[in-house]
């Protein structure tokens, strides 16, 4: 495929669509809160604060307009969460989607899991395009006949129809998890999932809803004693007994189901050392580990803290191969951005399909992405003023002190409202999905 | 680190240059952040108990309210105002007890998404 894997000084990318309105006010339902491409791209789905999931199918490529790169439209939207009220604990439990994750496809239909702070779903999509046709004992309408006046026995026959995309929800896994769940992975066997909150992860069979293993529990038998949470966990892509899961000190710990049925014993703990003198009270906030994902070969997991992307080597584990600064002008912000909250922010990262890139979001619309074999890396923005369609996206930079030059921002102007917090990229193809508060971009490299 | 063998001046530079560097540490933008942080709220971190990140953390989302602790409260009180929930509202602190005005609003009704629009 062209432009798969390139350079990034091969790929110029450009605006292909953005969904969403252009809202005054943003409905805080309508923030999205994760994105994510299924295993193929052909499917993008969405879900948002107020329990939506929209999906979107991208178009079959046309012999007639080839300068059109496949566009990806709504294929099915639903309701996945509701809000609901634990009477028991007087606590609120928000419809907001934290993950989705897609299953391979093993026939005609799509299965995702979505998952609110405490219940997991199983969804499936499917497409009906045929109906059935001549009923003996009702009309066209529905209505019953009336017997006496049936005469005649017909056989039904299938006929086609318009096009309906169906989702149901077929397994609800619920009432597994005290804390607030942050991860969801499916396992390379297709057959198990494993779902993750603060401080426990539990290991799901897909068939089985009343059960669930657990297979991680960090909770101190006095809470006082806690000194950190779980932030993220990930199965190995290949190895269906592997798992990695994050913490809020900024370590990593990789786990092997095989040795024992609780692993809260890691096989490897991959932690940076820290320089003791640069010790402040933001360090451990900022250490914090918000997302964490293998690479798709298996080899690497990439970790995102509030300032830096780091790739870790499965085979290292006293320190990452590759740190990548995101926006290290915020560290003269922190008293500020503490105060705002903004520090607590939970960025993710992603790869791009050949493990050579790599992408995360930041703050005024911003997103970064990380050449890992040339080390040049480029800030884009997504806005609407570059939106008209196969605009090539200008690089963007931050002017950190000193004289700004004309087309530079200063790290003062930054909106911090507007964070990309959730992106996607194709598993083969260099398109991006980009979630900027409650509009969904999606660009392209350049066709030609 | 042994001192180099040489003349006196130059055990002195290495002096001069450990000051040196040991005063941009203080001024790094990090530590500089601290001390404004730590300027503005005195008493951060000394509060006893665990981490109050992880635990506000952990209680994320929950309302407290009790409509028999509260109208109890409120004979108590009598006359007085009950004391009104501080920044945190979401944490439930000493004798504070949540009040109605406290509960967020009425969230508005099931919509579909304008992605899908």
């Amino acid at each position: 495929l062209a432009g798969f894997g390139s350079l990034m000084q091969d790929v110029l990318w450009c605006f292909s669509q953005v969904k969403g309105t252009i809202d005054i006010g943003v409905t805080e339902a309508d923030i999205i809160s994760t994105v994510e491409f299924n295993h193929t791209g052909e499917l993008l789905a969405t879900g948002d604060k107020g329990g939506r999931v929209v999906i979107f199918q991208r178009e079959q490529e046309s012999k007639n307009q080839p300068h059109r790169r496949g566009e990806y439209n709504v294929y099915s939207t639903f309701q996945s969460h509701e809000p609901e009220f634990d009477y028991l604990k007087s606590l609120e439990i928000e419809e907001k989607i934290n993950k989705i994750r897609w299953l391979p496809q093993q026939n005609a239909a799509y299965f995702l899991l979505s998952t609110n702070d405490k219940t997991v779903k199983l969804w499936k999509v499917s497409e009906r395009d045929k109906r059935p046709e001549g009923y003996n004992l009702k009309d066209e309408e529905g209505r019953l006949r009336d017997p006496s006046m049936i005469t005649m026995l017909r056989v039904p026959v299938l006929r086609p129809m318009d096009l309906m995309v169906e989702a149901t929800p077929r397994r609800v896994f619920a009432n597994a998890h005290t804390y607030h769940i942050n991860s969801i992975s499916v396992n390379s066997d297709y057959e198990t999932y494993m779902s993750a909150d603060d401080l426990r992860i539990n290991l799901w069979n897909f068939e089985i809803t009343n059960q669930s293993f657990n297979i991680v529990d960090i909770k101190p038998a006095n809470m006082e004693e806690l000194t950190e949470v779980i932030t993220a966990a990930e199965f190995h892509p290949h190895h269906c007994n592997t798992f990695v899961y994050s913490s809020s000190k900024g370590t990593i710990r990789l786990c092997d189901m095989r040795t024992a049925a609780l692993c809260d014993r890691h096989a490897k703990f991959f932690e940076e050392p820290e320089d003791p003198s640069n010790r402040s009270f933001f360090s451990e906030i900022i250490s914090s580990i918000s997302d964490v994902k293998f690479s798709h070969s298996g080899r690497y997991i990439m970790t995102r803290d509030y300032l830096t992307v780091k790739v870790w080597d499965l085979n290292m584990e006293n320190r990452p191969i590759e740190t990548y600064q995101v926006h290290d002008y915020l560290r003269s912000k922190l008293c500020s951005l503490y105060e705002n909250d903004c520090i607590f922010d939970k960025f993710e990262c992603v790869w791009n399909g050949s493990d050579s890139v790599i992408m995360t979001g930041s703050y005024n619309n911003f997103f970064r992405m990380f050449d890992r074999n040339t080390r040049r890396d480029v800030t884009l923005e997504a806005s609407r003023e570059n939106s008209k369609p196969r605009a090539i996206l200008k690089p963007r930079k931050v002017c950190v002190g000193g004289k700004r030059r004309k087309d530079e921002i200063s790290v003062d102007s930054l909106d911090f409202s507007k964070k990309i917090l959730h992106t996607a990229w194709h598993p083969s193809e260099n398109i991006i999905a980009v979630a900027a508060t409650n509009n969904l971009y999606i660009f392209q490299d350049k066709v030609n | 680190m042994a001192a180099p063998i040489g003349t006196g001046s130059r055990a002195e530079e290495t002096g001069q240059e450990k000051q040196d560097v040991q005063e941009k540490e203080s001024l790094s933008p990090e530590r500089a952040e601290e001390a404004k942080l730590k300027a503005k709220y005195p008493n951060l971190g000394q509060k006893p108990g665990g981490s109050d990140f992880l635990m506000k953390r952990l209680q994320k989302g929950q309302k407290y309210f009790d409509s028999g602790d509260y109208n109890m409260a409120k004979a108590k009180m009598k006359n007085k105002q009950l004391p009104s929930a501080g920044p945190e509202k979401n944490l439930v602190t000493g004798e504070h007890i949540p009040t109605p005005q406290d509960l967020p609003q009425r969230k508005s009704s099931l919509v579909a998404s304008k992605l899908a629009g």
